[in-house]
């Protein structure tokens, strides 16, 4: 009697654990350079890509996330249990380079030295293409940006 | 020991439906929450899918319109107007993830409304825009 009480018990925690590993890891994907996140993605990318934390540091997605009601011209405020659960992801995730200690975060990843640098080669008339339409349109060029793989080689720009 | 596997089996259940918040209402249970609500105001005479069509369709301040991202068809993909991000099929009849989550359908027409008409939109409106949805076929 003791004893299969002992293995019912021993089974519950090993389903109970196996459950909260596979939702952990859900949660959080642990490839290194494109680490994910459910809410992240569902959130943010239902409107526009998800950008990855990497592009700006911690102090800009704290700010961008600070003022979510008033999102580049859109209240895309959301609760709170949500807004600090992604914030949190940005933050750990966020770059770590060096940026300019300025007055103001930049919260535009486009206003970034390293995005300008990385795409100063772009021509303007590849920019006003209306397949591409926006910067913020990183798939419309970056083939595989969905899975976070921004990669050179897999760049194809549509004419 | 009965004790034992009960509360095991319950803690399982409870495992599975936070696993999967699969489908909490349907479509109709939505609308009859919005019907409710709706019921409150003054003069309330019942939802028009007509109206919400042509709610959907008009041009409000910005330039906008609900097509203006879910385009005139909305069982149709939509583009963000902005980001031309993708979004999936509006209607239940080409989404059956639409309109299955109460706390999903409040926090979209909350923003989007924002966005369209500078301001919420009344249960009315919401209730006419649905059913005008539930008419759209595949």
């Amino acid at each position: 009697m003791f004893k299969a009480k002992y293995i019912t018990l021993m089974f519950a925690v090993v389903v109970l654990a196996m459950g909260a590993m596979m939702s952990a890891a859900q949660a959080e994907g642990t490839q290194k350079g494109s680490a994910s996140n459910a809410k992240w993605k569902d959130e943010c990318g239902a409107c526009h890509f998800a950008f990855p934390p990497r592009f700006l540091p911690a102090e800009s997605w704290r700010t961008i996330m600070a003022g979510l009601n008033k999102h580049f011209g859109s209240n895309a405020g959301l609760d709170a249990a949500t807004a600090s659960e992604i914030t949190a992801f940005l933050e750990k995730n966020a770059s770590t380079k060096k940026h300019e200690v300025l007055a103001k975060p930049l919260l535009r990843i486009t206003e970034t030295p390293w995005f300008k640098s990385e795409h100063r080669e772009v021509a303007a008339r590849d920019w006003k293409n209306p397949k591409v339409k926006s910067p913020a349109n990183c798939g419309a060029c970056h083939t595989k940006a969905d899975s976070g793989d921004f990669n050179e080689d897999n760049v194809k720009i549509p004419r | 020991m009965l004790r034992i596997y009960f509360v095991f089996s319950l803690m399982f259940a409870l495992a599975v439906l936070t696993a999967n918040p699969a489908f909490a209402e349907t479509p109709v249970e939505v609308l009859a929450a919005i019907k409710a609500e709706a019921a409150g105001t003054p003069g309330f005479q019942g939802f028009s899918a007509e109206r919400g069509e042509k709610f959907f369709k008009t041009k409000q301040k910005h330039k906008l319109s609900c097509s203006s991202c879910h385009t005139d068809n909305p069982a149709a993909q939509g583009k963000h107007s902005e980001t031309d991000k993708v979004i999936k099929p509006l209607a239940p009849a080409a989404n059956e993830e639409r309109f299955t989550d109460m706390k999903k359908v409040a926090k979209w027409f909350k923003r989007n409304c924002n966005d369209v008409l500078d301001r919420e939109c009344t249960a009315q409106e919401k209730g006419d825009v649905l059913s005008y949805l539930l008419t759209v076929k595949k």
